[in-house]
């Protein structure tokens, strides 16, 4: 009803307005944001929503929840145009999402899980290790934050609640490094292109962890659509994310995020996620 | 001399120095009082706002604690210890405990690390272990246990009556310092502004207290072989103890000048005495073989024939004869058995007898006599002295000056006084003016003061004189009526 009313009013002003004009008023783009990235740069998402925009000649409006399960509803609900998401809440919905394209991370589209300790620790080699500690999850949805060191104590036939002394999630991964660097987590799990990000802005905090165990490589977390998206808008941000590499204020934008561009992908390129979650229900 | 100690100071020192330090306590005393209340204060304040934060704390975290999540209780409590934008919260530390008195999560994880027991918890909430019990029916409470640098700020977290855990905060003391540290600089600041406008007054003050004091004691002190002279001790004039005091020595050193001006009468008449008994026997011892001389030469002369050689020598030794006989005369002075009491014509005769003296140095002579009828008082040695000093007073008053003389009865007394203006008496001159071939004025024999002495002695009357700086000469005589009952 809205939708329709909204269409018929940019229809009526396109004819005698300027292009810009008519970007304002055409169907926004939303597009939700989950911790995958640094979340609290707020002068560079104005600076690559100013890009999109451009780009996209419609308004884009950036969504942001605190977990990933909420983004992944709102996307699921057709809330959203686009989200990008972790690959463990895309495997799980799948069928009912579409990969639009995956970012390239050193070029390749992948990524890894950290297992970091605080700097007290200098003893620890491994997750295995970490018996009896404090440990901080990101999210219940985080890939590289949950499933992958749960899917490791599982396969030792341990729970998280049983192996470590006490469990809290931090609901980011960069307060995964914060809360271990503070000394409130003796142990967690984090994405480690994030810690790797983090790194480079604030080696301050990422100095006084220290990772011991890295995860063998998983698709990097996708830009996922619903699957009710038009293929018209689909097509016009694919063809964007797949080309953003191209321009220099794009390139640039990449360069901040610490990614080199973007690929389509394929859905099995998260079919070691998806074994890890299946393996994980299973027991 | 200056005596350090306190007993031995002088009053012009002791008496500043003890109210100095009268306003000193005060001020320091005053000042105490002021920083004990400001003291009070800040900590009154600084518990205020510890309450309210702590009671807004700990409703903020009933929401994270029912959800069990860790983080958002740690986010809370770390908040205000962002390294980058801290808060000016004032605590150290905070801790949230569990509901089995463990700690939940604390501001510094890595001191108080997820778990921990209350009993092991240290450093500022190492008193808290005791406090624990109860303290959901308590409320917010404040310790401040004396053995630790901190206050402690306990209050429960509980919703619908359960209790979830409790909050506790840790304010170091030293908080209350810095706004208690520029209550003191300002206070000390206007103690200080107060103590140099009042110890300058004070110490003005006790000096002027101690000043006539010092000054009476200095002049006690100039006793000694000479009195002090009026001028030099002016001594306060005031109703109290000081003034007292004053008056008092006033009194003592007016009797000490009476005393020592009898004993110096004494003196002087006792000296006047024995001359005038030596000059009485010498001129007795004189008189005796100069009447022979004389009649020898009277004889011989009666008998004639002498040759003009002799009779001039004679007549030189008669003339020489004579003058000893005057002057030996002159220096016995007796009086003769009277011939008639002083009546009111002699004082007359005394006015027309002076008046070509008095007219030849162009002074005025006023008299005033009371005398109306004759007294109990032989004429002649009266006339003499009465005669003696005017005379006198005429030669010594400056020309165009006034003598005055009055004569009257004074009780059994008849009192003469003869008052002129002109050169006063000096001290040198004064001690020996009643003696013989003295004289004042280079004028004269020298031999009128010294007769008018002898007649007022052989009358039993006393003779003063006062002679000031201001040029005034005066003479009193004073002469009993009837001298035989004075005997």
């Amino acid at each position: 009803m809205i939708r329709r009313r909204e269409f018929l009013a940019s229809g009526l002003l396109l004819t005698g307005l300027f292009t810009s004009s008519a970007a304002r008023s055409a169907e926004p783009y939303r597009i939700g944001l989950t911790p995958v990235l640094l979340e609290d740069q707020i002068t560079f998402l104005k600076r690559w929503r100013a890009y999109l925009e451009r780009r996209l000649g419609a308004p884009v409006q950036f969504v942001q929840r605190a977990s990933y399960q909420e983004v992944t509803d709102l996307l699921l609900r057709g809330h959203l145009d686009l989200a990008w998401l972790c690959g463990y809440p895309y495997v799980l919905n799948a069928d009912r999402l579409g990969l639009l394209s995956i970012p390239l991370y050193a070029g390749r589209p992948v990524y890894r899980s950290y297992i970091l300790v605080w700097d007290e620790d200098a003893t620890s080699r491994s997750l295995t290790d970490l018996e009896g500690r404090i440990f901080a999850f990101s999210d219940p949805l985080s890939n590289s934050g949950y499933l992958f060191p749960q899917y490791v104590l599982s396969v030792l036939q341990f729970r998280p609640e049983q192996f470590f002394r006490r469990t809290f999630f931090t609901w980011s991964h960069r307060r995964v490094i914060e809360a271990v660097a503070a000394g409130l987590a003796e142990a967690g799990a984090v994405d480690g292109y994030v810690w790797d990000m983090l790194a480079r802005q604030r080696p301050d905090i990422t100095s006084r962890t220290r990772i011991v165990e890295r995860s063998p490589y998983f698709g990097f977390p996708p830009l996922v659509t619903g699957i009710q998206l038009p293929p018209a808008r689909r097509e016009r941000l694919s063809e964007l994310f797949l080309t953003m590499h191209e321009d220099p204020e794009g390139r640039d934008l990449l360069e901040q995020l610490g990614l080199s561009g973007f690929t389509p992908g394929e859905r099995s390129d998260y079919d070691d996620i998806l074994l890890m979650a299946e393996e994980l229900r299973r027991v | 001399m200056f005596d350090p100690t306190l007993p031995n100071l002088s009053l012009r020192y002791k008496l500043p120095l003890q109210a100095s330090a009268l306003v000193l306590v005060t001020a320091l005393l005053l000042t105490s009082a002021i920083l004990v209340r400001e003291y009070q204060q800040s900590r009154q304040d600084l518990f205020n706002s510890a309450e309210s934060t702590a009671k807004l704390l700990a409703t903020t975290l009933v929401q994270p604690l029912i959800h069990d999540d860790l983080w958002r209780v740690y986010a809370l409590l770390h908040a205000p210890f962002d390294p980058v934008d801290p808060w000016p919260l004032g605590a150290d530390s905070l801790l949230v405990l569990d509901s089995d008195q463990r700690v939940y999560v604390a501001s510094e994880p890595r001191r108080f690390p997820i778990g921990m027991a209350l009993a092991e918890v240290d450093g500022p909430f190492a008193s808290l272990p005791g406090h624990m019990d109860g303290i959901l029916e308590a409320g917010f409470q404040a310790l401040t246990p004396a053995d630790s640098e901190y206050f402690l700020f306990v209050v429960p977290i509980h919703f619908d009556g359960v209790a979830l855990g409790s909050l506790a905060m840790a304010y170091p003391r030293a908080l209350v310092l810095p706004r208690f540290q520029s209550i003191v600089t300002r206070a000390l600041f206007a103690t200080g502004l107060v103590l140099v406008l009042m110890l300058p007054l004070t110490w003005w003050l006790g000096r002027r207290v101690a000043q006539p004091l010092v000054h009476l004691s200095g002049c006690m002190n100039q006793i000694g072989d000479q009195l002090p002279s009026e001028d030099a001790c002016t001594l306060p004039d005031s109703r109290d103890e000081i003034g007292q005091l004053g008056q008092s020595f006033r009194q003592l050193l007016s009797q000490l000048r009476d005393k020592a001006a009898l004993e110096q009468g004494m003196l002087a008449s006792e000296r006047l005495a024995a001359v005038g008994r030596i000059t009485a026997g010498i001129a007795h011892e004189i008189n005796n073989p100069l009447g022979g001389m004389l009649n020898a030469i009277s004889t011989h002369r009666r008998h004639g024939d002498a040759d003009p050689l002799t009779a001039r020598t004679l007549s030189l030794l008669d003339r020489g004869l004579k003058q000893v006989r005057d002057t030996v005369g002159a220096l016995l002075v007796e009086a003769r058995v009277t011939q008639h009491a002083l009546s009111p014509q002699d004082l007359q005769d005394m006015q027309t007898l002076v008046s070509p003296d008095a007219q030849k140095r162009s002074v005025q002579v006023e008299w005033h006599s009371e005398i109306r009828s004759d007294l109990d008082l032989p004429s002649s040695p009266v006339r003499q002295i009465l005669l003696n000093l005017v005379l006198n007073a005429i030669q010594a008053g400056d020309a165009g000056s006034t003598v005055r003389c009055t004569v009257h009865l004074s009780g059994r007394f008849l009192h003469i006084g003869v008052t002129n203006h002109g050169r006063p008496i000096v001290r040198e001159q004064m001690q020996h003016l009643f003696e013989p071939f003295v004289s004042g004025s280079g004028q004269g024999s020298g031999l009128g003061l010294w007769v008018t002495y002898q007649l007022v002695s052989q009358l039993q009357g006393r003779i003063e004189v006062t002679s000031g700086d201001d040029g005034e000469t005066r003479f009193d005589v004073y002469l009993p009526l009837s001298p035989e009952e004075n005997l």
